[in-house]
C-alpha cells in the first residue's frame, strides 16, 4: 500500500528531472540524491583517511628515531609541538589517539559503509532512491560536522583528545590528567555524539530501504552479498551505536557537571579528589559493547564487497551464497557477545573471561566459511586481475593473517601476556584496518564507473596494489615481534628498553626504522591512487555501461547519473546475482533482470 | 528486459516490490529508532544497576527517598510517583483513541484525543519538575554523620522550629529578640557549616540564639555507610537513643556532619551516584517526554490545519503514537530501577 504510494513518488521525482534543471547547491552540496551523497561521504572520507595517515606518519618518525630532530615533525607540528623538531610526549599521545579515532570512525565506518550503502543499495535492489532522501542529506551533514569538529580538535591550544581512541577515564575524564583532556576531549565527545547520530540516520535509512524499497522480483536470497552486509552492518550500527551514546554522555557528565559515574577516589598531584564510588570498568563495559561490534560494522562492508569483486571477476559464482549470508548473520550475533575479550586484564572472574574465550572463539567458524567461500569462489575461475580483483584477494589474505592471531589473543591465558602489546597493534591493524582499506580500495577501483561515469588508470592501480600490500605487510607484519618481544603500545620512546636489556631493545629499535620506511613507502603509495582517482574523474575514459560484465542491476543504469537511477520503469529481477559461466548460457554472464530462459532452472 | 513481467513467486511477501510488513518506511523507521533508543536507556539502566550492585546496602531504596505529596507533607511512600505515572499511561490511552480516531478520518476526534494526551504530557513534566525540586531540597532531617563515623538516613516527623530566641547579642540582633522568620532555612544552613552547638545557633555576625523546637516523633536512624560502631544493614535506631545520637552529631558544632537534599556531588539519601543517576536517567527521560510533547504539539498544529485530513490518512499520529508509548514504556522501567527495587 504505502510502498506502492512511494513507488509513484519515485516517478514524480523522475519526471521532474526533465523539465526542472537542479541549481548547483542541491546539486552537489545539499543534495538528496543517494549517488551524490555516496560520493560526498567518500570525499569526506578520503580526506579524513588522509590527515589520519599523516598523523601516523608523524608519531612512526618518533618511534623509530627517537629523540633526533625532523623537518618534517616542525613543519606540520611547529614549536609548540615538536620543539627543535622533536615529538612532544603529549602530543605523541594525541596523533595516535585521533588517528585511530578517524581511521575507525570516519574512514571505515563512515568511507566505508556511508559510501558503498548509499552508493549501492538502491542501485542493487532497484529502487529510485533511498527511502528518505532528505534524512539521508542530513546524515552526510552530521558526519560532515563531525569531521569538522574532529579536525579542529586537532588545532586547539591544550591539543586534541590524548586518551586512546578508546578514551578510557579516569584519563579521559580529568582535565589536570593529561592537557588533550581539556578542550581537545570536549570537541572529541561532541563530534562523536554527532557522528553517532549520522550513523544512526544512516543506518535506519540502509535497513528501511532494503526492508521495503526492493524492485519485484528482489527477495532477500536474490540480494547481492553487498546488501546483505550493508544491512546486517546497519543493524549493528543501530544496536550498538546507542550504547555508545550512553557511555559518552555520562562521560561528559562526569566531566563538565562534576558527576562520579567514572571516577573513584583519585589522587591527582597528591590531593584526593571527591569522586567516590564510580567505576572506571562501567566504561569498559559499554565502551567495548559498542566497540566490539564497531569492529565488524567496519569489516562486513568490506567482505560483502569483496564477495561480490571476487564472484565477478572470477566469473564463477560465488560459492555457498546460503552460507555467506548465514555467516554474516553469525557474525553479527556473535559480535554482541564477545565484549570482555577486551577486559581480560581488568580483573574480571576468570571463569566469565572462559566465557568470553568460548564465544569470541566461536566467531572464528563463520569467518572460517568465509573464507573458505571466497578461496573456493576464486578455484579454478578465470580470473580477470583487475586492481578490484587483486585488492579483494589482498583482503583474503589479511583476513587470514590477521584472523589466526585473532584466535591466539582470543584466549585469555595467551592474551594475559600479549594485553596492550604490539601484537595487539599488529592484530587489529591487518585483519580490520587493512582488510576494511583493502575493500574499501577494491570497491572504489570496481564502482569507480557507476561513480563518475569514467574509468581509472588500471597501470597505476596495479602500482597501487602492490606498493599498498607489500607496504603494509611490511609495517605490520614486524610489529608482530615487537610485541612479542614485550613492548606495550602507546609508549612514546621505545630505546629505553635498552638501559634493561639490550639485545631485545636493538631488536624493537631496528624493527621500529624498518616499520616506519614501510610505513612512508605505503603513504607515497597512495599518492598514486590519489592522483589516479582525481585525474580520472575529470579525464578518464568515458565508462561504459557494464565494464566488468556484471550482474548486478546497478549496471542496467545508464552511465550518466539520472535522478531515481533507471529512466524508464524499474527493472524486474528474475534470478540471484551469480549467474556467471552458467551451463548451456550463451554468455558467461547473465543479468538479475534477464528472464529465465526455456527449460533454464534457477541456481 | 526491464518491464516485461513474468508471475514471479508470490510466495511471500519477501519477493520484493510489497513492503514485507505491508507498512510505510516511515512507521519501520520508527521501530528501528526506538529500538536504538531503548538500547541508549538499556545501557544507562545497566550502568545504574552496575554502580547499584557495587554500592550494595548503601544504595537507598524507593520508598526511603520518596514519600512526599504536595501540599500533604511526608508519609505517603510512592504515592505521588504513582499518581505520575498512571496519568502518563492514561496518556498512552489517549494517545491510542487519537490515532483510531485518525483511522476513522475523524478530524475533530483525533483534535481532542491528541489535546488530552499533551495535558498528560505537560502534566507529567510538570511533576517531574516537582518532584526534581523536593529530591533537591531533602527532608528536614538529612544525612547525619554519627559519632563514630558512621553516616545515617533520618526518617520520622521533625518538630517544627517556634522561634530563635537571642542570648548573645550580634551586629543586628539585641539579647531577647524573638526570630520568627526563615527559620528552617537558617537551621538547615547553621546545620551544614558546624554553627549548630548544644542547641544554640550562631549567626555570622556574632550573634548567638536558643533554638526553641517542638520534640520530633517517631525518629529512626538508618545506617548507610558503616563506622566503628554502627554496620550498613543493622536494625535501624529508633526511640530516645536515635535523637541522642542525631542531636549529638547535629549539635555538635562541628561542619559538614549533616548533608540535605542532593545535587551532584553528594545528597542525604546515598551514594554519590545515587543522585547523579537520579538526575541523569530520569533527566534524560523527561528530556524524551519533553521532546514528545512538542512533537505532539506540532502534529496538533498539523491536525487543526488539515494537512493530514487532504493527505487522506493520519499516518503522522500513527508515528507519533508509537514514539510516545515507547517513552511511557522507558518510563515504566525507569520507574521500576530507581522507585520499586
Amino acid at each position: 500500500m504505502a510502498s506502492v504510494a512511494h513507488e509513484g513518488h519515485g516517478h514524480d521525482h523522475h519526471d521532474d528531472h526533465h523539465h526542472h534543471e537542479e541549481n548547483f547547491i542541491s546539486k552537489y552540496i545539499f543534495s538528496q540524491d543517494h549517488k551524490m551523497i555516496g560520493k560526498q561521504f567518500l570525499m569526506t572520507a578520503v580526506f579524513m583517511g588522509l590527515v589520519a595517515m599523516i598523523l601516523s606518519i608523524l608519531f612512526r618518525i618518533q618511534l623509530a628515531w627517537p629523540g633526533e630532530s625532523s623537518d618534517f615533525l616542525s613543519f606540520f607540528l611547529g614549536e609548540k609541538w615538536a620543539p627543535n623538531g622533536v615529538l612532544k610526549e603529549d602530543m605523541y599521545l594525541g596523533l595516535v589517539t585521533i588517528h585511530g579515532t578517524i581511521m575507525v570512525f570516519f574512514l571505515l565506518t563512515g568511507g566505508l559503509s556511508g559510501t558503498f550503502s548509499n552508493l549501492l543499495i538502491p542501485l542493487q535492489l532497484g529502487a529510485r532512491d533511498m527511502a528518505s532522501g532528505f534524512l539521508n542529506m542530513l546524515s552526510y551533514w552530521f558526519f560532515f560536522l563531525s569531521s569538522l569538529l574532529m579536525l579542529v580538535s586537532l588545532f586547539v591550544e591544550s591539543g586534541p583528545a590524548m586518551a586512546g581512541w578508546t578514551i578510557y577515564p579516569p584519563l579521559s575524564a580529568l582535565p589536570q590528567a593529561v592537557s588533550g583532556s581539556g578542550l581537545g576531549m570536549t570537541l572529541w565527545l561532541f563530534s562523536m555524539t554527532i557522528f553517532i547520530a549520522s550513523s544512526l540516520i544512516g543506518s535506519l535509512n540502509y535497513i528501511v530501504t532494503v526492508i521495503n524499497l526492493r524492485t519485484q522480483g528482489m527477495s532477500m536470497t536474490r540480494m547481492p552479498l553487498t546488501i546483505w552486509a550493508f544491512f546486517v552492518t546497519a543493524i549493528l550500527g543501530v544496536l550498538s551505536f546507542p550504547v555508545l551514546l550512553s557511555a559518552a554522555l555520562l562521560l561528559v557528565m562526569d566531566r563538565l557537571a562534576g558527576t562520579s559515574f567514572y571516577l573513584s577516589d583519585i589522587i591527582v598531584g597528591g590531593e584526593m579528589l571527591a569522586n567516590h564510588g564510580g567505576s572506571p570498568l562501567l566504561y569498559q563495559h559499554l565502551f567495548w559493547f559498542l566497540g566490539h561490534p564497531e569492529v565488524y560494522i567496519v569489516l562486513l562492508p568490506a567482505l560483502g564487497l569483496s564477495s561480490e569483486i571476487i564472484a565477478t571477476n572470477a566469473r564463477k559464482p560465488i560459492f555457498g551464497y546460503k552460507a555467506m549470508i548465514g555467516s554474516i548473520l553469525a557474525i553479527g550475533f556473535l559480535s554482541f557477545i564477545v565484549w570482555g575479550h577486551h577486559m581480560f586484564v581488568t580483573g574480571m572472574n576468570p571463569f566469565l573471561g572462559s566465557v568470553f574465550v568460548f564465544t569470541t572463539l566461536l566467531i572464528a567458524i563463520p569467518s572460517a566459511v568465509k573464507v573458505f567461500n571466497y578461496l573456493t569462489t576464486l578455484w579454478k575461475g578465470s580470473l580477470v586481475l583487475t586492481p578490484a580483483m587483486l585488492f579483494a584477494i589482498g583482503l583474503v589474505s589479511t583476513f587470514i593473517t590477521g584472523g589466526v592471531t585473532g584466535i591466539i589473543l582470543a584466549d585469555s591465558a595467551l592474551d594475559i601476556a600479549l594485553h596492550d602489546t604490539y601484537f595487539v597493534v599488529a592484530h587489529f591493524h591487518i585483519v580490520m584496518g587493512m582488510s576494511a582499506v583493502f575493500g574499501m580500495f577494491g570497491g572504489v577501483y570496481h564502482w569507480f564507473p557507476k561513480m563518475f561515469g569514467k574509468m581509472m588508470n588500471m597501470r597505476l592501480g596495479y602500482a597501487h596494489f602492490w606498493i599498498t600490500l607489500i607496504g603494509a605487510y611490511g609495517v605490520f607484519f614486524p610489529m608482530h615481534f615487537v610485541g612479542l618481544a614485550g613492548a606495550p603500545r602507546r609508549y612514546y620512546d621505545y630505546s629505553v628498553y635498552a638501559e634493561t636489556d639490550s639485545p631485545t631493545a636493538d631488536m624493537m629499535m631496528d624493527l621500529n626504522v624498518i616499520i616506519t620506511i614501510f610505513a612512508i613507502v605505503a603513504a607515497l603509495g597512495q599518492l598514486i591512487f590519489l592522483f589516479n582517482f582525481f585525474y580520472s574523474i575529470f579525464r578518464g575514459p568515458k565508462a561504459p555501461q557494464n565494464p566488468w560484465n556484471a550482474n548486478s542491476l546497478e549496471w542496467t543504469t545508464p552511465v550518466e547519473h539520472v535522478h531515481g537511477n533507471w529512466p524508464g520503469a524499474l527493472p524486474v529481477v528474475h534470478r540471484w546475482p551469480y549467474d556467471y559461466s552458467k551451463p548451456g548460457a550463451d554468455t558467461d554472464f547473465i543479468p538479475q533482470d534477464v528472464p529465465l530462459a526455456e527449460g533454464e532452472e534457477e541456481h | 528486459m526491464a518491464g516485461h513481467t513474468t508471475q514471479l513467486d508470490a510466495k511471500t511477501l519477501w519477493g520484493g516490490k510489497e513492503s514485507p510488513f505491508q507498512t510505510s518506511y516511515g512507521k519501520l523507521m520508527m521501530w528501528f529508532f526506538l529500538v536504538s533508543d531503548a538500547l541508549t536507556f538499556s545501557g544507562l539502566l545497566i550502568a545504574y544497576g552496575f554502580t547499584r550492585h557495587d554500592a550494595q546496602d548503601a544504595w537507598p531504596i524507593g520508598e526511603e527517598t520518596f514519600n512526599s505529596m504536595p501540599f500533604l507533607g511526608h508519609g505517603y511512600p510512592l504515592l505521588y510517583v504513582a499518581l505520575m505515572t498512571f496519568i502518563l499511561i492514561v496518556s498512552s490511552v489517549t494517545m491510542v483513541l487519537a490515532v483510531e480516531a485518525g483511522h476513522r478520518m475523524d478530524r475533530k476526534g483525533v483534535t481532542n484525543w491528541m489535546i488530552a494526551t499533551i495535558i498528560g504530557g505537560f502534566f507529567f513534566v510538570g511533576s517531574q519538575a516537582w518532584e526534581w525540586s523536593h529530591f533537591i531540597h531533602g527532608s528536614e532531617f538529612g544525612k547525619i554523620e554519627l559519632a563514630d563515623g558512621s553516616q545515617a538516613i533520618v526518617k520520622g516527623h521533625f518538630g517544627e522550629i517556634k522561634n530563635f530566641t537571642v542570648i548573645e547579642a550580634g551586629k543586628h540582633h539585641k539579647v531577647g529578640e524573638v526570630m520568627k522568620e526563615d527559620l528552617m532555612h537558617e537551621f538547615h544552613h547553621a546545620a551544614e557549616k558546624g554553627h549548630l552547638e548544644g542547641g544554640n545557633i550562631h549567626f555570622a555576625d556574632g550573634t548567638v540564639a536558643k533554638i526553641n523546637k517542638a520534640k520530633d516523633h517517631e525518629m529512626k536512624l538508618i545506617i548507610k555507610k558503616s563506622g566503628s560502631k554502627h554496620e550498613i544493614g543493622s536494625t535501624p535506631i529508633t526511640g530516645a537513643a536515635a535523637e541522642k545520637m542525631y542531636y549529638e552529631a547535629l549539635y555538635s558544632g562541628e561542619a559538614n556532619r549533616v548533608v540535605y537534599g542532593a545535587n551532584l556531588k553528594q545528597n542525604e539519601y546515598g551514594p554519590q551516584q545515587y543522585a547523579q543517576f537520579f538526575f541523569f536517567i530520569t533527566g534524560f527521560h523527561g528530556f524524551h517526554v519533553f521532546s514528545g510533547v512538542m512533537i505532539n504539539i506540532i502534529i496538533l498544529i498539523g491536525v487543526l490545519g488539515g494537512t493530514y485530513h487532504k493527505r487522506g490518512h493520519y499516518e503522522m499520529v500513527e508515528k507519533t503514537g508509537l514514539y510516545w508509548h515507547f517513552v511511557d514504556l522507558v518510563w515504566v522501567f525507569v520507574f521500576t530501577f530507581f522507585y520499586l527495587i
